[in-house]
């Protein structure tokens, strides 16, 4: 017999205590002091925005996502919402520096009744500006206790357990008393009424029986917010005398355009030393074929190959890149029966130049573990190229953000981006996507509006090479000449200028204005891109690493079924008349579904002409996304939009690749 | 005088009058950017967004957010 009884359960009552602040105060400089080592990381259902908890004492510590205000302008903000409502202690972080600007969520945080302590950080700046605060009056004017903290230096981080201890509700606004007193009756709980009559969206759809004109009171209650916040801070901070100090001069000089355009460039310089040579050359070239295919790959496959029928194919290439001879080495029953011709096989690879290939007779096999295994390739190519990748990408754009110069390039690329129906902000997920389209494609949704996701990821998706094909083009374009890269860059930014323009007339909707806190420059701390870089890694390969293998099956699928092969048939009048291409290049348009540099790469040994060669990496930047991507961009922008834009690429890249040939030809 | 906020050279002050009645007058009254409050522009970069200057706070608008804010200089 079972029997649960629920109430047997030991109830322990945690309090929640939630960190709350602008963007860029140090709110995880403090959540780590509380945290220690051991925190946990989750995404807020339906977000990608994630949630970090810890246990401190008897608290349950959250760290909260970076807001102006408690509001629902965007998903971050929703998602902090939900957790400060939530909350039992709050501790709002305040950068000293900006006290106008960061009191505005302090006092909203008071007025929603949450008992409340005030972290004024960042106090050992204050100095060196030659700022006056004075905390004892701050804390007087706002009813709860103020804390002065350096977290970066770690001064006043032993007063954090005394903060949450001596929290309390501070002193109500009499204005925002009365108008609460209008739905008091229907909303018990203030922190809820406050929001109602703000007009969130949510909290109203929470109480439809409420019926009241909200637009007029939110508007008058953030404006005498905003007053207060001036009163208060007229009474408890003197003048500054910021001019002169190097960081805000930097950050003047990256908006200047004279100035800021060579800045850019050397950044940008920087950044392609970083992660398209270092990293996305050297480091993966050794990780993906060293490690990946060459130890754990080889060995898995050497491991299968002794319980099934193999063949293996050799390639032998000569000096000059040119095909010699295919050897095919079979093991009707599995490599450890015929030992010497392993050896022989092995000695053949370690003394020439060659590429070979494990055929599994084995259908399963042959899916699992062959050429395009779902575990074989997806696992070399998910955490010995796309992680190092990804790592690099996510570890510039944090420096970039921490240093405060990421902004001030949204700002710079504003209107280049509004002529598309874009703002600024969607330089982030167009970078990215030179890194991953997959994960760029997740990062739309840190966008405004649904018109501006659909035009950024259909961009993404039609005309940003990633990094993997980038790196298989810049090989090709190189050997094919001047003539082939310049002919190359000039049709991919015409197809860029053109697809963007016909988006921004074609998706409806609306697309919203840059609005945009650049806060000032500064040196990033190590500790804290490390730890962002981590939880944003970790949170694209928990949401990617199944969609890769998915898509993988599906590919292995189609392959075993042969409906890869009448996909191939079906385009081959297409490569060979339209494009005036071999007709092996279809295999390699079709190959690149699984993975983007496979279809560039299959070019390698074809002996394209100049031409040719312009004409099928044309055609290949243009088509399909990666398998990954497109299930993303399914997930992201639902079926409907996902396959319309995936159909797209096909049209796009056969019209726009067959009319270069035609021109070329 | 007044005029429409992308008009507005850098280095000039001058008072909020209007902003456009939409879900972004909220973000620029968090901001600080309120009807009646005085306002500094910082810069002014390539393509027209403007950098505005209040207190130590910076903030960028795009260009035809700008257009739609009306302005009064101050000399």
């Amino acid at each position: 017999m079972h029997s649960h009884n629920p109430s047997l359960k030991p109830k322990l009552e945690f309090k929640k205590v939630v960190l709350a602040g602008n963007p860029n105060v140090g709110k995880s400089l403090i959540f780590n002091r509380l945290s220690g080592l051991y925190a946990e990381v989750s995404n807020f259902p339906g977000t990608t925005v994630s949630i970090i908890s810890a246990w401190y004492k008897n608290y349950n510590v959250f760290d909260t996502p970076g807001i102006y205000g408690v509001s629902s302008f965007n998903d971050e903000e929703r998602v902090a919402k939900e957790i400060i409502l939530q909350g039992d202690i709050i501790l709002s972080i305040v950068n000293a520096l900006n006290l106008e600007r960061d009191l505005f969520l302090t006092l909203q945080l008071i007025e929603m009744g949450k008992k409340v302590s005030v972290i004024l950080n960042m106090m050992d700046e204050v100095k060196k500006h030659n700022l006056i605060i004075d905390s004892k009056k701050l804390s007087d004017l706002l009813g709860v206790p103020v804390f002065e903290v350096s977290a970066l230096k770690g001064e006043g981080l032993d007063k954090i357990d005394e903060a949450i201890q001596k929290a309390r509700i501070g002193n109500q606004d009499k204005l925002v008393n009365e108008k609460l007193k209008l739905v008091k009756e229907f909303i018990p709980d203030q922190a809820e009424a406050l929001l109602f009559l703000e007009g969130d969206r949510e909290i109203i759809k929470k109480y439809p029986q409420v019926n009241l004109p909200i637009e007029d009171i939110r508007e008058e209650i953030y404006i005498h917010r905003r007053n207060r916040v001036k009163e208060i801070v007229d009474q408890v901070e003197s003048k500054d005398t910021l001019s002169g100090l190097f960081f805000s001069k930097l950050g003047r000089l990256a908006l200047n355009p004279l100035t800021g355009i060579p800045i850019l460039l050397l950044i940008l310089t920087l950044v392609y030393f970083f992660v398209g040579d270092l990293v996305a050359q050297r480091f993966v070239d050794f990780s993906e074929n060293t490690i990946g295919k060459g130890l754990i790959e080889y060995n898995v496959k050497k491991l299968v190959a002794k319980f099934t029928s193999t063949d293996i194919e050799v390639k032998i290439f000569d000096d000059v890149d040119k095909l010699n001879e295919v050897r095919l080495y079979s093991f009707p029953n599995g490599i450890d029966n015929d030992p010497e011709r392993f050896k022989e096989f092995e000695e053949v690879v370690s003394n020439n130049d060659v590429e070979f290939n494990f055929i599994f007779n084995n259908i399963i096999a042959q899916f699992f573990f062959g050429e395009f295994g779902v575990i074989t390739m997806t696992a070399t190519y998910l955490f010995f190229l796309l992680l190092p990748l990804v790592t690099s990408f996510y570890l510039t754009l944090a420096f970039l953000e921490d240093s405060g110069y990421l902004p001030r390039l949204a700002a710079m690329a504003d209107r280049l981006f509004t002529r598309v129906g874009l703002n600024g902000k969607a330089i982030i997920p167009i970078i990215l996507g030179f890194g991953c389209v997959t994960m760029a494609t997740i990062t739309t949704r840190m966008l405004g509006t649904e018109r501006e996701k659909t035009i950024a990821t259909a961009i993404l998706q039609f005309v940003i090479p990633c990094s993997a094909q980038l790196a298989v083009i810049t090989i090709l374009l190189s050997a094919a000449g001047p003539k082939a890269i310049f002919l190359y860059v000039v049709i991919i930014l015409i197809v860029l200028l053109l697809t963007s323009t016909v988006l921004d007339k074609v998706v409806p909707g609306q697309s919203s204005p840059l609005i945009l806190d650049l806060p000032l420059m500064s040196l990033p701390d190590p500790k804290n891109i490390l730890r962002k870089t981590y939880y944003r890694t970790l949170g694209f390969m928990k949401e990617a690493t199944p969609l890769f293998f998915l898509g993988t099956a599906i590919i292995g699928l189609l392959q075993i079924t042969g409906v890869i092969n009448l996909w191939i048939n079906f385009l081959e009048p297409l490569t060979t008349k339209w494009l005036q291409l071999p007709k092996e290049s279809a295999m390699a348009f079709i190959m690149g579904m699984v993975r983007r540099d496979f279809g560039a790469a299959g070019l390698f040994h074809m002996n394209l002409n100049v031409y040719q060669t312009v004409v099928a990496l044309v055609t290949i930047t243009l088509f399909v996304p990666c398998i990954a991507s497109f299930l993303v961009m399914i997930k992201e922008r639902g079926l409907k939009q996902g396959l319309i834009i995936w159909l797209g690429t096909w049209f796009f890249a056969f019209t726009i690749g067959g009319i270069v040939s035609q021109i070329l030809m | 005088m007044k005029t429409t906020l992308d008009k507005v050279e850098r280095g000039q002050k001058f008072i909020i009058d209007h902003l456009p009645d939409n879900e972004y007058k909220l973000q620029l009254i968090r901001f600080g950017i309120a009807e009646g409050e005085k306002v500094t522009c910082l810069d002014k970069i390539l393509g027209g967004t403007v950098i505005l200057k209040k207190n130590r706070l910076e903030i960028a608008l795009g260009n035809e957010l700008a257009k739609k804010i009306i302005v009064t200089m101050i000399n």
